[in-house]
């Protein structure tokens, strides 16, 4: 009796196949390519949807791309090549990550520039504190004040 | 005819905001004492009759009122009561009122307690109040009239986005636009003081508070905004860097970093420029913020109000405040006086780099969020940029100020030791040996980088106890000593340690969910089990069920734990009446160790139901860092050297205006 039990669940447990947003018959057979592409698919824009990636989305069309990709890998290509051909087709929108070139330098570099003009901000009016004199005169009423608090 | 009284008294409120910004600061200028006097009232009047305005407006919402556009448009009279009220805000025209009554709430706030503030420095900042308050009140006058009247009285509203229908996303708005509007007074303060030539550790010390109770707004309003998007939106991620998250999140890098340096003006003198610009920074943050999110410009879950001639309006004003501000600062700015000198290595500096470090990334959050839409208008070229690109560089510019955090309050004014500062913190630095360690020993699979994370967290929480250890002389003295010196702490000190604590605490939360969460995602039919993170949950079916305004199918599931049954979920999949659109509601069950997470799905293909099982670890440590955080924020804002005595100036004459 246990034993069949024991079947039982062990059966309705296969039955159950992982998936995300992934439907069951995307997921491929292979673990390491399967992996490759979720690794992949959080990379990419639902194009229809709202800030967010193929991976999180139930949409139909971010189904459809991961169902691409799958097949792009195990049709051999590398990350790169599936990276590729995806931006040919949809354009660079697709992609969560702006790839590094000339029209995202700002976009890459720009914080760290901040950073370092900030930095080069402090040096210099440290330099130029340093060569002020860093008394700031008395008002009247504060002479006055301190006059008044210094007499015995 | 209530209606109608609640619009004239928003246009009456107008009148008084354009009195309020042009009469004080004219007796500022002129020395003119008695007319300065007219600026308190005036603000304090315009709140009454926005208050007023608001009230006739949440009037019009509890009573279904639909010959309103604005209740037609935005609510139903089958709706709870609650999201009747919070309908009120939770649309671009009654979000806008919102805006106004708390800055009003604010300026009347400066007017009732700032009765030790100099009376031309308050004059000048409640005018500057006066002049946002005005922009923004012919803002809604103009071109977004939340009491605009319908022709024909329709019998039935259109409903709120059921998205919105949410407890914390009924207080979310409100404490948001506390932490936005709320900065206006720093930045008010700002203006005022370039003004008048003069910023002393007196103006950092009124503008601190207030500050900080901003901040802790912010705090509170970005968390609940986490945490809704957490359990509503259904995926099980708790900050996607959205467009709208990063604009209350930019405004809240900055005015952490504000809090900082003010300390620095307010203790040593110092930092005078760099904290102005932090302050102007801040609230045009906030401005950007609303832009942001009243235009709909940016496309976000949360863009409900898409109008692109409000948002021209918008924008005009967001140039005229930051263009002006920022002017006016090129213009006074260098002629404010250096202060005290320091050291890099000192207290001082650490709070430069604190202030380096979060302003940068408060850059990397604002070119990432705003680049595409410039590059778009520039090159034609679309882009996207996604949580990768936030990730990398806000990581890489946060990681060093949070490995340095339990090192500034160590280092001493003026001049310090590092080494010394850097041995006081040995204890904590082997605690935080030791938390690396265990993951690493007990093997738990996933990044490499995750253990030195959790060492990361425990680092800043056991650097802000030892803080604390060492001030009351913990061990050092008796623990009678200790008692009493822990009680004569002023509260800053406490409030620091708790904020320094609380991020501490949330690290720990983000490292743990981000690295080791476990995700399932398995069709089932009723009778399947799944296992997640040695949890068992059996799904047990599902079934019809009808809400006031909406229908839903509920999925029930048996939760199992070392086969003792741990409870029975339920997760919702709703359908909203007036629109049809469908929302999520997860089922969720917290563990000591972290949440088990169930989120119903659409039916699967084969039959059954599509459910994704989450097993987020320590997931609830973020908001309760946050939590944390904000207590500290308040146990500061209690210290009584805030209220008593200290703001006095030396002299209220200053260096002339012109």
């Amino acid at each position: 009796m246990l034993k069949r039990i024991l079947l039982a669940f062990f059966i309705a447990w296969i039955s159950v196949v992982p998936l995300h947003a992934v439907q069951p018959d995307e997921v491929l057979d292979d673990p390491a390519l399967e992996a490759r592409a979720r690794g992949l698919s959080v990379h990419f824009r639902c194009l229809v949807c709202q800030n967010q990636s193929i991976d999180d989305s139930d949409a139909p069309l971010a189904r459809d791309l991961r169902v691409l990709i799958r097949e792009r890998l195990t049709a051999g290509d590398s990350d790169d090549q599936v990276i590729d051909y995806l931006v040919s087709r949809y354009g660079e929108f697709v992609l969560l990550k702006p790839r590094f070139a000339p029209h995202t330098l700002v976009l890459w570099l720009g914080p760290f520039v901040i950073l370092l003009a900030g930095m080069a901000f402090v040096i210099r009016h440290r330099r130029r504190d340093l060569n002020v004199p860093n008394e700031q005169p008395l008002t009247g009423e504060e002479a006055q004040e301190l006059e008044r608090i210094l007499k015995p | 005819m209530i209606i109608e009284t609640g619009h004239f008294a928003l246009l009456l409120a107008l009148a008084v905001a354009a009195y309020q910004m042009v009469v004080p600061l004219y007796a500022a200028t002129r020395g003119d004492e008695r007319l300065m006097r007219v600026a308190a009232s005036s603000a304090v009047m315009q709140f009454l009759l926005l208050c007023l305005s608001f009230a006739v407006l949440t009037w019009a919402y509890v009573t279904s009122d639909f010959s309103v556009l604005n209740v037609w448009a935005n609510s139903h009279s089958a709706k709870p009561m609650i999201y009747k009220i919070s309908g009120v805000w939770g649309n671009h025209e009654g979000s806008m009122l919102l805006w106004v009554l708390i800055l009003a709430l604010f300026s009347a706030a400066v007017a009732a307690f700032g009765t030790n503030l100099p009376p031309g420095l308050k004059a000048r900042v409640l005018s500057v109040q006066g002049s946002i308050s005005f922009a923004f009140l012919s803002f809604i006058v103009l071109v977004s009239n939340p009491f605009q009247r319908l022709d024909q009285v329709p019998a039935q509203g259109k409903g709120l986005n059921p998205i919105l229908q949410d407890p914390a996303l009924a207080i979310h708005p409100p404490l948001l636009y506390g932490g936005y509007v709320g900065l206006s007074v720093a930045f008010s303060f700002a203006i005022a003081a370039l003004i008048e030539g003069r910023v002393d550790a007196a103006w950092a010390r009124w503008v601190r508070p207030w500050t900080l109770a901003a901040w802790m707004f912010l705090t509170a309003g970005i968390s609940m905004g986490s945490w809704w998007a957490y359990y509503e939106l259904g995926w099980g991620g708790w900050w996607f860097w959205d467009p709208v998250e990063n604009a209350s999140f930019m405004p809240w890098l900055i005015a952490t970093a504000l809090l900082h340096s003010a300390i620095v003006v307010e203790k040593r003198n110092s930092l005078k420029v760099w904290t102005i610009l932090l302050a102007i920074l801040a609230f045009s943050l906030s401005l950007i913020g609303t832009f942001i999110v009243r235009s709909g410009l940016l496309t976000s879950v949360h863009a409900f109000a898409v109008d692109p001639e409000r948002g021209v309006f918008i924008l005009l004003i967001l140039c005229f405040f930051i263009g002006g501000a920022l002017a006016l600062y090129a213009w006074r700015a260098p002629q404010l006086k250096a202060g005290g000198l320091f050291s890099p290595i000192s207290r001082e500096g650490a709070l430069v780099v604190n202030n380096l470090l979060l302003t940068a990334g408060a850059a990397a959050v604002f070119i990432g969020t705003l680049y595409p839409l410039v590059l778009e208008a520039i090159t034609g070229n679309k882009i996207s940029v996604g949580p990768p690109y936030f990730n990398f560089t806000f990581g890489i510019l946060i990681l060093p100020l949070l490995v340095l955090v339990p090192l500034g309050p160590m280092l001493s004014w003026k001049r310090a030791d590092v080494w010394a500062a850097t041995q006081r913190l040995w204890l904590a630095g082997a605690i935080a040996l030791v938390a690396t360690l265990i993951p690493v020993i007990a093997q738990v699979r996933g990044p490499w980088l995750a253990p030195l994370g959790i060492g990361l967290g425990m680092w800043l929480i056991a650097g802000s106890l030892v803080e604390l250890a060492g001030r009351i002389k913990l061990f050092q003295a008796p623990v009678t000593t200790s008692l009493a010196r822990l009680k004569g702490l002023p509260g800053q000190a406490i409030g620091m340690m708790l904020a320094h604590l609380g991020v501490g605490v949330m690290v720990l939360g983000v490292v743990a969910v981000t690295a080791w969460r476990v995700e399932v995602g398995v069709a089932m039919k009723p009778g399947d089990v799944v296992e997640v993170a040695g949890t068992r949950i059996t799904y047990v079916g599902e079934s019809p069920h009808t809400g006031p305004n909406y229908s839903a199918t509920v999925g029930r599931f048996k939760v199992e734990s070392g086969n003792r049954p741990v409870a029975e979920l339920t997760s919702e999949k709703r359908i909203f009446l007036p629109s049809r659109q469908p929302t999520t509601e997860v089922g969720i069950y917290s563990f000591w160790t972290g949440d088990l997470y169930i989120s119903m799905g659409d039916e699967a293909l084969g039959g059954g139901r599509n459910v994704r099982a989450y097993f987020n670890p320590l997931v609830t440590l973020i908001w309760f860092g946050t939590v944390i955080m904000f207590i500290g924020g308040g146990i500061s804002l209690m210290d009584r050297r805030y209220r008593i005595g200290a703001p006095k100036r030396a002299a209220t004459v200053a260096v002339p205006a012109e």
